[in-house]
């Protein structure tokens, strides 16, 4: 009788909000909703898209970067949402793919994370936080088979090791750790073949905005999903940097600059491409 | 067959009281005080992990008395109240007035359905953007509730510790002042000969456990989250401190 007290009493001590929410209120969790059958066979619902996330190790951490369009089929749905969000205090994530369920999924995780460290009072560890990102993939893949995907770029400092790592994954859930850095999106490609001319190792804060900003420009540049910069709108991608001293958002000021600077080299070599 | 005693509800609630009353009184005192800076939790508390003290929500501490493993057990089931009730509408929409209630409806239940009442005293604390804001709750073992001005003691020598504080409290404090009060009364708690031996005698840093409500969490640090738990050195530089 007391062993299976003492299992019960086991069983039910989680320190995953995902799982206190799988057990007591699953109607809160973005991908536990009954799709009905039929949606499948017709054409693919027309939602929001968020699009190229580029992210790269630097010397002392990680940086990852969004551009700030969301497209529905061949319309702009938004030139202004964000799509690189702070994790916790040592990590951030980038999304790519269905807009809502992946905005809701960020919000999902940014929970889990503080509510391990408010129940166990420590943080996760790296790993740990990545595992966890893995399990909520996985558990949209109903949604994705049905043409609702999300795909993550996830970066963090480890602590216990002292440096910036990256994770990137497929919509079943695998997680695999990227060493230089990564793309997930529409305008992935491009962007990855601006990365492997401007990337190098050890880039110090600055230079690696810049590349950030550049390969976003150049993903722009051949992806009609991707946004670029916008000195119109005063519009510029979204950036990350995660270090020891923990996750920091560049600051818009710096952004126009760097965007500016970027737009000027180009227009002043005046080619086609 | 055994025969059942007819016991009068009336002395039934009141051995029930007494009984938790007795276990809260046996462990040793928490003070939680509302000041200029924000809000400090002072519990005296040798164990470094084991915390009487605790973070709910962004602005919202929690902080208890008596058995570990049931205030504990509150303390989990609040984070998930806050966290659950955060996510389903907004962050703001988190307050330490509905954290209060809930615990008071469960208190209340236990007390009255269960084999034996909680033997816990808890207190939540909300920090706001000015000391007028604050809200300090206690709840006790039955379910009562009461919305406290300025500080809570709990648990050990209350009424002694508390005799110090009210002295020693003005809405004017900083940290260094309140966590210096908090310790004075905290040491007065256990042994009264000491007290009047050697008059604002403190407790080392080792001995108690600190955490802080910051009211300027977003512009001094750049954290929604209010709540820093204090190490040993934190301790012992904010005691040194001037006020």
């Amino acid at each position: 009788m007391q062993e299976t007290t003492a299992n019960q009493v086991a069983g039910n001590a989680t320190s995953s909000f995902t799982e206190h929410l799988q057990r007591d209120r699953p109607d809160l969790l973005p991908y536990n909703r009954d799709m009905p059958a039929a949606a499948a066979a017709t054409a693919p619902l027309q939602v929001p898209h968020a699009t190229t996330i580029v992210a790269m190790s630097y010397g002392g951490g990680v940086l990852m970067a969004g551009d700030r369009r969301a497209t529905m089929g061949n319309v702009i749905a938004s030139r202004h949402i964000e799509k690189v969000f702070p994790a916790d205090r040592y990590s951030v994530l980038g999304i790519a793919g269905t807009a809502g369920i992946a905005i809701d999924l960020t919000r999902l995780f940014q929970v889990e994370l503080e509510h391990y460290e408010k129940i166990e009072g420590t943080l996760l560890s790296l790993d740990g936080k990545a595992n966890r990102l893995g399990a909520m993939i996985r558990g949209n893949l109903p949604m994705a088979l049905q043409g609702l995907a999300v795909v993550p770029l996830f970066a963090g400092f480890d602590t216990t090791a002292g440096v910036g790592r990256l994770f990137s994954y497929d919509v079943t859930g695998g997680r695999y750790e990227e060493r230089e850095h990564h793309t997930v999106g529409s305008g992935s490609v491009f962007a990855r073949g601006a990365l492997k001319k401007l990337w190098r190792p050890n880039l110090a804060e600055a230079e690696a905005v810049s590349v950030a900003v550049e390969s976003l420009y150049d993903a722009a540049d051949d992806d009609s999903a991707t946004g670029g910069p916008d000195p119109v709108r005063q519009l510029w991608p979204v950036v990350y940097t995660v270090n020891r001293d923990g996750a920091r958002r560049i600051p818009e000021s710096e952004l126009a600059t760097v965007a500016g600077r970027i737009i000027e080299a180009r227009s002043a070599e005046r080619r086609e491409a | 067959m055994t025969q059942q005693f007819y016991v009068s509800p009336e002395q039934l609630m009141k051995d029930r009281a007494d009984f938790a009353r007795k276990g809260i009184a046996r462990g040793r005192s928490v003070v939680v005080i509302s000041c200029q800076d924000g809000i400090a939790l002072v519990a005296e508390n040798p164990s470094p992990s084991l915390h009487k003290i605790g973070e709910i929500y962004d602005k919202i501490a929690f902080a208890a008395v008596g058995k570990y493993n049931e205030f504990e057990s509150l303390r989990q089931a609040g984070v998930r109240y806050a966290d659950v009730r955060g996510y389903s509408y907004d962050r703001e929409d988190v307050t330490a007035r509905g954290l209060a209630s809930v615990y008071a409806q469960s208190l209340g239940a236990v007390f009255t359905a269960e084999q034996k009442p909680f033997e816990v005293e808890l207190a939540v604390a909300e920090v706001g953007p000015t000391p007028e804001l604050d809200h300090l709750y206690r709840l006790t073992f039955d379910g009562s509730i009461a919305d406290e001005h300025g500080f809570i003691v709990m648990g050990g020598q209350a009424e002694r510790v508390s005799a110090v504080i009210a002295e020693g409290w003005r809405p004017s404090l900083r940290f260094a002042g309140a966590v210096r009060l908090a310790t004075r009364g905290l040491a007065s708690g256990p042994d009264p000969a000491a007290e009047q031996g050697e008059a604002g005698g403190t407790l080392p840093a080792k001995a108690v456990e600190v955490a802080v409500l910051d009211r300027q969490s977003e512009t001094s640090r750049g954290f929604r989250r209010a709540f820093r738990r204090l190490n040993d050195s934190d301790i012992t530089a904010l005691l040194a401190e001037e006020d």
